[in-house]
């Protein structure tokens, strides 16, 4: 329970103040020794000033000092973080980062999401979301730096106040040390100076050597902890500002149509608590004084929904057509003729497998998914009497928000302050998607009330607009040698990628997005060709953890047994034979195999007199490699998953207990999408809309995690995503041995198995 | 209408069919509690009704009246809570922490009821949702908490 966490308390009132136009750099030394007004000033901090913004693009993104960095008199660190925490741990990681270079011991950092702004591009020095697994591996280094260069800044300062040689100082833990002298000054103490200073040139410092470091690389406990335990972490469902009114909507039943006559408007408008009501693109809202008489309200609305005409409703979206059905379309993608066309081609799969004498072929199939990330999407909005509007609401990508928002409202991007909260899970969710983010809505409702408005998609509004996680048939064929083993593999993958649904297709490109995971398999088979077929879906698709791996690999590696079935090999052996030239995947496939007590396929009877099977499967995402195995039994006709053990390589790494998190939770995800998870389209809706007919894993069903990180310490790999696509194949090729039945589609609950 | 919650009396406007989670959220300006599904589904609206675990987006306000209601902000007012959010600590518990409020007050509740639960008991009464797949590490706390001996991060 560390002191500078509790402080973070001082943001929960937002400032209801009118913003007042301050740089940055003016700012953070102004609010030095005025702790408390900082940090509300802090929360509400409006753009920089056009004068900071000017001197930022001078500078390289990651490298201004004053922009990142607070430093307190009570020796604590303020850091604005470019990349926002949304449970993978990143401000903790970001504070191990910056500590370490900076000499700060990381509990004594509180962490925020940063304004928006050219300073925060880190993200390979360009750009700045939160995804892809990037945080950390795309932005270690410029992390690492702007802790030596404030590092740096409070050495000349001590030097000038001490009248000594910078040469001659050193540091320890928040301290500049004159060891000739004995004396000895606080960060705290030289903050106001340093902060005065020019930032000295990125060469200009000298990183830490691996061997020396004291926070990179061990288990810092998470900053945010005590916070979340206790309820004080603010969401953005939590905001609000003086004089705010609550709203919440009906969308139309199908995307693409739009609002004709309200039948009971008047009768809803006098219910109790209620302010107004609104038609929007797509929808209708009722503004309230409270958040579930507005609710009520939406609901109650009787709308009559004009069919989709020629001009979208909303940019960017896909019209829903009445008859649409999930079960027809897979039938369609599976059966679409065609070759598509090549992602990956090495030798000729399609002579080889046109020659070979045996040749298994198949076809597979995944599913649309929810993210289903608990906290439901909401947005406050609020114009202020400067001309500029803040809106608090859950993203990826502020910069992304302010320009679409700055396009939507024909407001100077610089009159736009996003604020990032902290988000209640994301998963791929808080990426800008049409028709997707409340935030139209409530910057419409803001504007036709004149009052700041908080609207939140319930739950049901949620899963009938959340963009979803693709849907593929994939047609594979395999080719064997005399002794069994693949000599070629073919895959087509029938499927829209969530790249080309959200940015456009275009016919002469592969989305990479669609593919990923059928390609760039590491397996020595000679002849590989892997194809897209593009079919145009009718739903809007997504990002959802892992992306294209989330489906792949589990379509790629449960067919990798079936060609281990179809030539007689075991499925372990057959994936170190096919890896016996790569070291890295052997060591990190054996180092899974011992982590589970050396591989043991089975069908064997455990000691609680279940029959027992194991799966195991492998995956290279995200710049990491994992390899992992399941033991599944089967009770009452359903799956049961006991234990998971996964071996991650992600070349080196920051914080290994986050890292064992977030294996766990790549890992339950993808034993809830293997296990439980599909959305289901009848006559054009969606049947579930809340959890209740969308299951989600429940803790019954999670299985232990054993987790092993092989630091091999090659390049830096990513964290939050990989962890997830090795696991469903896992799980599905421990049922397929234990059932003689060949998983070929997920989720495992639409079938019925013999216990 | 009067409720009681965390240790004081509240004189509420909301109607009486008002689930009690926005009677927390949006009349008393808590927003420790969370909203998830509306259907108490997720359990991310748990609180104590008279030290019983109850989800708050399906209790109405009417049934409430002249009862002790105890949310996330008083946890630590409550011996047992604080031993609980103690144990979160110990095991690192939350990720996105979304979830977590609802949680904490889950095991609060069991072990006021249990001191010492088996892992039976354990598992009927924490089930509540969690999309971070937090299970292991909250079932790893409340044993710790149930005196079972468990490794910690």
């Amino acid at each position: 329970m560390t002191a500078p966490v509790r402080e973070i308390d001082g943001q929960t009132e937002l400032t209801t103040a009118v913003p007042v136009n301050v740089s940055r750099r003016n700012f953070l030394l102004g609010s030095i020794g005025a702790t408390a007004g900082a940090l509300v000033l802090g929360f509400g901090l409006p753009i920089d000033g056009a004068r900071a913004q000017e001197a930022a693009k001078t500078m390289a993104p990651g490298t201004r000092v004053p922009a990142f960095l607070e430093i307190r008199p009570d020796n604590t660190a303020r850091l604005m973080s470019p990349f926002v925490e949304g449970g993978q741990g990143v401000f903790t990681a970001m504070a191990q980062i910056v500590g370490e270079e900076l000499d700060l011991d990381p509990a004594s950092f509180v962490v925020e999401n940063a304004p928006t702004g050219p300073d925060y591009l880190v993200v390979n020095g360009t750009m700045r979301i939160t995804g892809g697994s990037m945080s950390v591996r795309t932005s270690y280094d410029t992390m690492r730096k702007l802790g030596a260069l404030c590092r740096a800044m409070l050495v000349q300062a001590a030097a000038t106040r001490l009248n000594a040689p910078a040469s001659e100082l050193t540091t320890e833990p928040g301290h500049v040390v004159h060891a000739a002298s004995g004396r000895k000054l606080a960060y705290g103490e030289l903050a106001t100076e340093a902060m005065a200073l020019d930032v000295p040139a990125t060469d200009s410092v000298t990183l830490r050597d691996r061997s020396q470091f004291r926070w990179i690389g061990k288990p810092v406990q998470r900053l945010d902890v005590l916070d979340k335990s206790t309820g004080r972490a603010i969401y953005g469902i939590d905001c609000k500002v003086d004089g705010m009114l609550h709203a919440a909507v009906q969308h139309a039943p199908r995307l693409g149509m739009s609002v004709g006559d309200i039948r009971n408007e008047d009768a809803v408008k006098a219910m109790p608590g209620i302010h107004s009501v609104h038609r929007l693109p797509g929808a209708v809202a009722v503004v309230a004084e409270r958040w579930w008489n507005a609710k009520r309200a939406a609901e109650a609305l009787q709308v009559e929904w004009q069919e989709a005409g020629a001009k979208p409703v909303i940019d960017g979206i896909r019209t829903m057509p009445a008859d649409f059905s999930t079960a027809a379309f897979s039938q369609r993608l599976a059966n679409e003729p065609g070759d598509g066309k090549d992602a990956e081609k090495v030798g000729d799969a399609t002579a080889v497998l046109a020659a070979a004498k045996t040749v298994v072929s198949a076809t597979y199939h995944s599913q649309y998914l929810h993210h289903a990330q608990l906290e439901p999407p909401s947005t406050l909005a609020r114009f202020n009497e400067d001309g500029t509007l803040d809106l608090w609401m859950p993203n990826q990508a502020p910069e992304q928000f302010q320009a679409n928002i700055a396009t939507l409202t024909s407001l100077d991007a610089s009159k736009i302050n996003v604020h990032s909260p902290l988000l209640g899970g994301f998963f791929g969710r808080h990426f800008l998607y049409p028709a997707a983010n409340p935030y139209p809505q409530a910057i419409q409702l803001a504007k036709e009330t004149g009052r700041p408005i908080k609207l939140i998609w319930s739950r049901e509004e949620e899963f009938l607009r959340d963009p979803m996680r693709p849907m593929a048939a994939v047609r594979f064929r395999g080719a064997l040698d005399d002794n069994g083993m693949p000599v070629a593999i073919e895959a087509v993958s029938i499927c829209e990628g969530p790249s080309e649904n959200i940015y456009g297709h275009s016919d002469d490109k592969i989305d990479d997005t669609a593919v990923e995971g059928l390609t760039g398999k590491a397996y020595a088979i000679p002849n590989r060709r892997i194809a897209q077929l593009y079919v145009e879906n009718p739903t809007m698709l997504a990002y959802w953890r892992s992306v294209g791996n989330s489906m792949n690999d589990f379509l790629y590696e449960s067919f990798l047994d079936e060609l281990a079935d179809k030539g007689g090999k075991d499925p372990y052996e057959l994936r170190l034979q096919l890896l016996k030239d790569n070291p890295r995947l052997s060591t990190l496939l054996k180092a899974a195999g011992e982590l589970s007590g050396g591989w043991k396929r089975g069908p064997f009877t455990a000691a609680d007199g279940s029959r027992r099977a194991r799966g195991v499967a492998m995956a290279s995402a995200f710049g990491s490699f994992t390899a992992a195995i399941a033991e599944v039994s089967i009770s009452a006709g359903k799956v049961v998953v006991h234990d998971l053990w996964e071996a991650v390589d992600p070349g080196n790494i920051v914080n290994p207990a986050i890292v064992d998190a977030q294996i766990n939770s790549a890992a339950a995800l993808g034993v809830s999408q293997v296990l439980l998870e599909e959305v289901v389209y009848q006559e054009g809706q969606p049947i579930a809309r809340n959890y209740d007919l969308y299951p989600i894993l429940s803790p019954a069903e999670m299985p232990r995690v054993h987790t092993r990180v092989v630091e091999s310490g090659e390049k830096m790999g990513g964290i939050g995503e990989p962890g997830l696509p090795a696991v469903p194949p896992a799980v599905a090729n421990a049922v397929s041995t234990l059932t003689g039945q060949r998983i070929r589609s997920m989720p495992l609950s639409q079938y019925t198995f013999d216990s | 209408m009067k409720i009681q919650i965390n240790g004081q009396a509240h004189d509420v406007t909301s109607e009486g069919d008002t689930p009690l989670l926005w009677v927390i959220r949006d009349e008393l300006g808590m927003t420790g509690t969370k909203y998830g599904c509306g259907l108490a589904q997720c359990g991310a609206c748990s609180v104590m009704v008279d030290g019983e675990i109850v989800r708050s987006c399906v209790t109405p306000l009417e049934s409430v009246v002249g009862r002790s209601v105890t949310t996330i902000e008083a946890i630590e007012n409550d011996p047992v809570g604080q031993r609980v959010v103690a144990a979160w600590i110990a095991h690192q518990v939350p990720q996105c922490g979304y979830c977590q409020s609802g949680q904490v007050i889950a095991a609060t509740a069991l072990l006021k009821q249990t001191a010492t639960p088996s892992d039976d008991e354990i598992a009927a009464a924490m089930v509540n949702l969690c999309r971070c797949g937090t299970y292991n590490a909250i079932k790893a706390a409340v044993q710790d908490l149930s005196g079972q001996k468990v490794e910690t991060l």
